[in-house]
């Protein structure tokens, strides 16, 4: 049965988009600037003896964790995975929605994050309100380590 | 009393050495790689997706492309398949292209394999194997090594072939 000229047409135009809003969901770039911190404002933040330490997660890749990490983190693993996910869930599930949360990775360059937005959009779905996802542009060795910012290494 | 004091001096000592080895210490010593500094490339024995044992030590004499990367990382699948065409093209002339997966179990790994026809050897890496290169901190992470086993270029980020190839040319 062949459908109709415009319907043909609506499918052949929505294809491309639903085949690639898969990867559209994995994207760092969609999440909105308001939502980030950048690095240096949040060692202000870490670093200062007045107001709420966020709780600091990595989300990202456990031998990156292992090798350097933002002392005080703690390690959830790669979100983009379900376990990764059910990690995150699990972690923050008793804890108030106005907690302040700081999610990162610096796997890989900021657009290419597979774990970053799941976590932040994981974070949402479940009502957390004060969630800060740090930004990180091209990889936490160049983004922090090199910068001199704190860091601890190991488990 | 001296034998006294000088056994809690040592014990002193000892207890303060430990400390200082074990404490948390800063990010792994960069390996610092110019224009006229090219350190060695620092050995390891990884096992391979086969189950055997590679230690890069064994490539001295060829020119080694060592690798840095994860099945999940974007980038590293687009820069691949460039490796798997730089390692059929230059394999004759003594280039020789190893894989470091710093993924967390070969299994994801073997699947990535087969699908994007690696032709070359493909080990495990971990943190450690990371730290010896001055912290693999980020992926992809390439290491241009020469027949002397020194490292002569390092890349950061997917890079462009034609930048490989250059070097390869002065070195092959």
């Amino acid at each position: 049965m062949t459908l109709p000229k415009n319907r043909q047409i609506i499918l052949t135009l929505a294809a491309p988009i639903l085949l690639a809003s898969p990867l559209f969901a994995l994207q760092a770039s969609l999440i909105p600037s308001s939502r980030l911190i950048n690095p240096e404002a949040l060692v202000k933040i870490l670093q200062s003896t007045k107001g709420e330490k966020p709780l600091v997660l990595q989300v990202g890749p456990h031998v990156l964790y292992a090798q350097a990490h933002i002392p005080g983190s703690e390690y959830v693993g790669p979100v983009s995975s379900p376990n990764g996910l059910e990690q995150l869930r699990k972690r923050v599930e008793s804890l108030p929605k106005k907690k302040f949360i700081v999610i990162y990775c610096g796997c890989c360059p900021w657009n290419h994050c597979p774990n970053v937005k799941p976590a932040d959009d994981a974070l949402q779905a479940m009502g957390f309100t004060n969630v800060k996802v740090l930004y990180i542009a091209n990889n936490f060795g160049a983004d922090w380590v090199d910068k001199g910012y704190p860091t601890a290494k190991g488990d | 009393m001296n034998r006294k004091l000088v056994s809690a001096a040592l014990a002193v000592l000892a207890i303060v050495l430990i400390y200082a080895l074990n404490r948390h210490r800063g990010p792994a010593p960069a390996l610092k790689i110019t224009s006229t500094e090219h350190p060695f490339a620092p050995d390891f024995s990884l096992q391979q997706l086969s189950g055997q044992s590679l230690t890069l030590s064994s490539y001295r004499g060829k020119v080694v492309l060592l690798d840095f990367w994860a099945t999940w990382c974007v980038p590293c699948r687009e820069e691949i398949p460039h490796f798997v065409e730089l390692q059929d093209k230059y394999r004759q002339q003594g280039l020789q292209i190893i894989g470091v997966s710093m993924d967390d179990g070969p299994e994801p790994v073997r699947d990535f394999y087969r699908e994007f026809k690696m032709n070359y050897p493909v080990v495990m890496g971990d943190a450690k194997t990371g730290e010896l290169y001055g912290g693999v901190l980020g992926l992809p992470i390439a290491f241009v090594i020469g027949r002397d086993g020194r490292i002569y270029a390092k890349h950061i980020g997917a890079t462009d072939v034609a930048v490989f190839e250059k070097e390869f040319a002065g070195l092959l």
